[in-house]
């Protein structure tokens, strides 16, 4: 029985019932995508037609994995709110609009997950 | 209480197809745009990471996918969706503080964000190019 009452419960909700986490979550991973994006546009250009030899072993860096698996996390939760709030923009049925934040949730957590493994994959010895 | 159950026609706002096209209007479209693109977008680097962790035969496989011509039209598009992304976000970014919101601001920014996105695409490209000893 939680002692907080009905009102210190919602307070500072509002009507989407979840604050502003959406928009700071938002905000937050925007800023760690400038940095991190720019390190992967930078691993990209210098890796481009390299040998597989060179990449698996520029991949298995911790210099260089740590930096990917935090781009890998902080892009794909921006991606997702973001093609969350499209969802909500565009489709107005309630229950297509559930099935597709469902299909998207499971589209960034199947992409991402097989990404953090293919990283640590390559770090631990492929 | 069963005719506040009938659709009610009420008249909608006006909406894209009614407005003279603005600069600030299409960079608003193009954020959204890319922002899509660079969602599915992803699939491209999990693909090649995917690879690099199968091994070499996978990994030669995606690599001539993208070493194709078609590969890398794919490739350049994306490189310019994340530099437009990018941009616009800073851009967001700079409004979130209060700033850059005066008509003549925001106009300037969405041509610095359009500009500076194809810029910085071409740079990165040509830089990529010139490593590779192909430019």
């Amino acid at each position: 029985m939680p002692y907080r009452t009905p009102l210190a419960r919602v307070r500072g909700l509002g009507s989407a019932h979840a604050g502003a986490e959406h928009f700071w979550r938002q905000r937050l991973t925007a800023v760690a995508n400038v940095f991190l994006l720019s390190f992967l546009i930078w691993l990209l250009t210098t890796l481009a037609g390299a040998e597989y030899a060179t990449v698996k072993a520029t991949l298995a860096k911790p210099q260089i994995a740590i930096p990917l698996l935090l781009l890998i996390v902080s892009g794909l939760v921006h991606m997702r709110l973001g093609m969350q709030v499209i969802i909500e923009d565009y489709v107005h049925s309630e229950g297509r609009k559930v099935i597709a934040l469902m299909l998207s949730s499971f589209f960034v957590f199947a992409v991402g997950l097989a990404c953090l493994f293919a990283v640590l994959k390559l770090s631990f010895g492929a | 209480m069963t005719e506040a159950r009938q659709p009610v026609e009420r008249p909608l706002s006006p909406h894209l197809s009614i407005y003279k096209l603005h600069i600030t209007m299409v960079m608003s479209i193009l954020h959204r745009l890319t922002g899509g693109a660079l969602y599915f977008g992803t699939l491209l680097l999990a693909a090649w990471l995917i690879a690099a962790a199968m091994g070499a035969d996978a990994f030669n496989d995606v690599n001539a996918l993208f070493a194709h011509p078609a590969g890398k039209l794919v490739l350049f598009g994306y490189t310019w969706a994340l530099a437009h992304h990018m941009l616009g976000g800073l851009r967001h970014l700079l409004w979130d503080t209060g700033r850059g919101l005066q008509v003549w601001q925001a106009n300037a920014l969405a041509w610095l964000t359009i500009l500076g996105s194809i810029a910085l695409t071409l740079a990165i490209w040509a830089v990529g190019l010139m490593l590779r000893g192909e430019l």
